[in-house]
């Protein structure tokens, strides 16, 4: 979908100064990139959860976090979430990979394709949904307007395998 | 065995604490912080809560506000919740994090029931060894005290030690305490010290 380079251009752009991450096939790759980009800091944590709040503590000490997981880890996320974003309203960004909405051929019927879209409705992320290359400054908009409005976005990055 | 009164404890990391530190408090620990007095700027009152995440939102502060000490008071039923994040912390050896883990064994603010780390919740009756688990996490310097006039005496070293400091204090369950109170908005407490950090 991207590259690495393109991802740490872009969250450069935005004022990202720390990525807090649990890799995924598609997303992991781009780590690199992030960890020896000027101004970013790549943070890896053991589970998606922990992730929000370390973005969160990132946030009341004044740096600009962005989360980047899996939609499975999304599913994890959920107290994480429900405290970080909505109890006290840090408004923390993120890059989520759609696991198999291109591509079901290693995990035929996965029910991220079920879950994914409504879990971010329930926990009210406005999230937009990027399935082609041609998406990147439609990713960059929207992770812009969240920033603007200090409100919980997501990008949704489609992807072709588990 | 010896343990302390969980006031007790708390009163002497408020009587020790820097004003330039940064305190994290929940659960128990949060209580009893309410009990002594008014919040210091710098305070965070972790409550309302997700489980056992004050050690990560302190990860997220130390690493943003390294000039800074940072001081979790945290419990052992949170700990156990969230115990992946011993590992980020040593990950990141943030070495202005002191980790202090009030350990009474129990899911106090819910009645005291036993946690599956303590002799009572598990069906071998031994214990977990908090000492052992953050030197094997990775932990710079790692502490246990179990009564107030060591922990007293300790604090000053625990403050001004290279962290990742875990400190594991040994304190008595109150079945009858009760939970902490929210303070005042969570939104406003979290916007009031991102600006007294960022100023």
């Amino acid at each position: 979908m991207f590259t690495g380079t393109q991802i740490a251009a872009l969250l450069t752009r935005l004022g990202i100064t720390h990525v807090v991450t649990v890799p995924d096939s598609t997303v992991g790759p781009w780590g690199d990139a992030i960890a020896t980009a000027p101004g970013l800091k790549l943070v890896r944590v053991c589970r998606e959860g922990e992730a929000w709040a370390v973005a969160g503590g990132l946030w009341l000490g004044g740096q600009r976090p962005l989360v980047m997981i899996q939609c499975t880890g999304l599913f994890e996320s959920g107290d994480a979430l429900r405290n970080i974003l909505h109890d006290w309203k840090i408004p923390v960004p993120s890059i989520i990979g759609y696991r198999s909405y291109l591509n079901q051929t290693a995990l035929p019927g996965d029910t991220c394709l079920v879950f994914t879209e409504p879990a971010l409705d329930a926990w009210r992320i406005d999230y937009k949904l990027i399935t082609s290359p041609d998406q990147y400054e439609e990713l960059a908009a929207h992770l812009e307007s969240c920033l603007a409005a200090e409100c919980p976005g997501a990008a949704l990055i489609a992807e072709g395998r588990a | 065995m010896s343990a302390l009164a969980l006031r007790d404890a708390v009163m002497a990391v408020r009587q020790a604490r820097g004003d330039g530190d940064i305190v994290i408090v929940t659960m128990g620990a949060a209580r009893e912080w309410q009990a002594l007095g008014p919040l210091h700027p710098l305070d965070l009152f972790f409550v309302p809560s997700a489980m056992g995440h004050a050690t990560s939102v302190g990860l997220g502060i130390a690493l943003a506000r390294p000039a800074r000490r940072v001081i979790v008071l945290n419990g052992d039923g949170s700990m156990l919740m969230n115990l992946g994040s011993l590992v980020t912390i040593t990950a990141e050896r943030p070495e202005n994090l002191v980790l202090v883990l009030c350990d009474n064994g129990a899911y106090e603010v819910t009645g005291a029931q036993p946690t599956p780390g303590t002799p009572a919740g598990r069906a071998g009756g031994d214990a977990v060894d908090w000492v052992a688990m953050a030197r094997a996490a990775g932990f710079t310097a790692v502490l246990r005290f179990d009564d107030l006039s060591s922990w007293r005496e300790g604090l000053p070293g625990v403050l001004t030690a290279a962290g990742p400091v875990f400190v594991h204090l040994v304190t008595q369950a109150d079945a009858d305490a009760g939970g902490p109170r929210s303070p005042g908005p969570a939104p406003d407490r979290a916007r009031a010290l991102r600006a007294a950090l960022s100023g």
